[in-house]
């Protein structure tokens, strides 16, 4: 015990300076996970709210419901739709506009580092609003560009279909910078002399890239593919502003169903079983994952 | 003839780079320039590039007959307290950076390991942690539940694990106490690491909007996010107004991106994600 008090003392500003830190995330992340377990085996509502007497256990009913709820499997099927198409494009375009940009050194270049990486800055409500009058039907800038070439405007956030299509774009059009500078950071990463090297050996260009920077991108590209599955997986404020859902809750999300059903209709309990099974799914993919990539990427 | 070819590349590859810019950043423009049209003007069709005759209405609205002023404090409020969370994550990356302790490395496992989980998971129980502390509809509520980032105290841990012992020892033999020493010697020297998270936690607070949606309930705390989704939902057709509120949001860390780009550039490369 006094060995403890003396340990106490010893290392008490360490823990003085930690404290407020692991206070925070104890309340705010720590203890939540385990209080999510347990209301998602409650009937929680607005009446439990009130007064926890009202809360009854109801073991996985609520997990039961939510697998014949057609609105959570269409929001499920949705968000599979927004990894698939919008996961690859992120990749492909972020990394594309960072070898673009690595190709030169001079001022234009670093200038339009900043233009790429503007949209990762701004506000997501801001710029989903600016695209709902984008894609606007009678108004929007972008059935005006389409009719001027002679083209019929299209329904972008009324069609079921298009709708998808339409918040994946403006997604992609914000995620672009900040993946830019992360392989941006990984390519300046490579050493010049392997370029060198391939060059005396008669290598173009094409095969710089191929055998060389490809390959050193590995990790990088691993790491942006990862952290964009996750982020997609909880799809949220896009569908939230510019089309609650809808049409027919076609664009709904797993995140933003969670976000209704807890927070709208105050069903607690169903909200957090529901919120549950997204975290699993996303331990899952992350899981398979850093397997596929056990390899090639830790090598 | 191989100088041509160069010059070639590089041109086709500003031509790309350009397309995209354009692609990028046309919302933007579109969003200035339509913020100062007449709401009548918005709707013309074909739509005018710049405004037949540029007007302050939509910004006057915003302010005057909506409450966007009570926002814009709220939101500034936002960030103030965001940048004492910034200060808890220095003080907790300092404790890992430069001290050693028992249950040092559970503890340091323990702050990564909250990065993975989703907000959506912590959404509902923190709202009844919240509920129970009384703080639904406070500043305070719509805060704490972001004040602490594990991604930010490994950046300060990186950042202050490297300065030299022999400094703080230095000023320890000297009889200067612990506090002195984190808030008169390290956070100093921290500044090029203060700089980046400071407007990093600027841009965050200011951005902030799940926790403002879900916890203000009293227009009294909305944050200009949860203001502007208001605005869109009750004014869908006025476009106008949707802009200026957008461009109010837009423009600010627009120009505090540029100001300090380079720094938030460096930042990111520098701190080792590679």
């Amino acid at each position: 015990m006094k060995n403890l008090v003396r340990n106490l003392n010893k290392y008490k500003y360490p823990y003085i300076f930690l404290a407020p830190a692991i206070i925070v995330l104890l309340i705010f992340s720590i203890v939540p996970i385990f209080l999510s377990v347990g209301i998602s085996f409650t009937d929680m509502n607005i009446k439990g709210l009130a007064n926890f007497n009202n809360i009854d256990f109801i073991g996985i009913s609520n997990y039961i419901e939510l697998f014949q709820d057609k609105d959570f499997t269409q929001a499920i099927l949705n968000t599979v739709f927004y990894v698939v198409v919008g996961v690859p494009f992120v990749v492909l375009l972020s990394l594309t506009a960072a070898l673009l940009i690595n190709y030169g050194t001079s001022k234009i270049f670093s200038f339009f580092r900043v233009v790429y990486y503007a949209p990762a800055v701004t506000n997501i409500v801001a710029v989903a609003v600016v695209w709902g009058f984008l894609y606007n039907t009678n108004y929007g800038l972008l059935n005006t560009i389409l009719n001027g070439v002679g083209i019929d405007g299209l329904r972008w956030l009324q069609d079921p279909l298009l709708a998808k299509v339409s918040l994946v774009i403006l997604a992609v059009w914000r995620a672009i910078g900040l993946n830019m500078l992360i392989f941006l950071a990984a390519l300046k990463g490579i050493p010049k002399s392997y370029y060198e090297a391939a060059k005396i050996d008669g290598a173009k260009k094409f095969q710089c890239l191929r055998y060389i920077t490809l390959p050193q991108l590995r990790f990088s590209t691993f790491f942006v593919t990862i952290t964009t599955l996750i982020g997609w997986i909880q799809f949220f404020e896009e569908p939230m502003i510019m089309t609650e859902g809808g049409p027919l809750g076609q664009t709904n999300s797993m995140a933003l169903f969670i976000y209704q059903n807890g927070f709208k209709q105050s069903q607690f309990g169903y909200a957090a079983a529901g919120s549950f099974i997204l975290f699993l799914i996303i331990i899952i993919v992350t899981l398979i994952q850093f397997r596929m990539n056990k390899e090639n990427v830790w090598e | 003839m191989k100088t041509r070819k160069i010059k070639l590349d590089k041109i086709i590859v500003i031509v790309l780079l350009t397309l995209g810019g354009i692609v990028m950043f046309t919302p933007f423009i579109w969003m200035i320039l339509t913020s100062f049209k007449h709401s009548s003007e918005a709707v013309l069709i074909p739509p005018t590039l710049f405004p037949n005759v540029p007007t302050l209405d939509n910004y006057k609205k915003l302010f005057e007959e909506l409450n966007f002023l009570v926002y814009l404090k709220n939101t500034i409020i936002v960030v103030l307290l965001f940048f004492i969370g910034m200060l808890i994550n220095a003080m907790a990356g300092y404790a890992f950076g430069k001290f050693k302790f028992p249950g040092k490395k559970v503890l340091f496992i323990f702050v990564l390991a909250t990065m993975m989980i989703p907000s959506q998971v912590t959404m509902i129980p923190v709202y009844l942690i919240l509920n129970q502390m009384g703080l639904i509809n406070t500043m305070l509520g719509i805060v704490l539940p972001g004040l602490v980032v594990a991604y930010n105290i490994f950046l300060f841990k990186q950042f202050m694990g490297g300065i030299p012992n022999e400094l703080m020892e230095a000023a320890r033999i000297d009889g200067a106490g612990e506090f002195y020493i984190f808030f008169k010697l390290i956070m100093p020297i921290s500044k090029p690491i203060l700089a980046v998270q400071g407007i990093l936690t600027f841009i965050a607070g200011w951005n902030n909007f799940l926790w403002p949606l879900i916890i203000a309930n009293d227009e009294k705390y909305y944050t200009l996010s949860v203001g502007l989704s208001l605005l869109k939902g009750q004014n869908t057709a006025n476009f106008a107004l949707q802009m200026a509120g957008a461009s109010i949001m837009v423009v600010p860390i627009m120009i505090i991106f540029c100001i300090f780009q380079k720094h938030i550039m460096e930042g990111f490369v520098t701190s080792g994600i590679k």
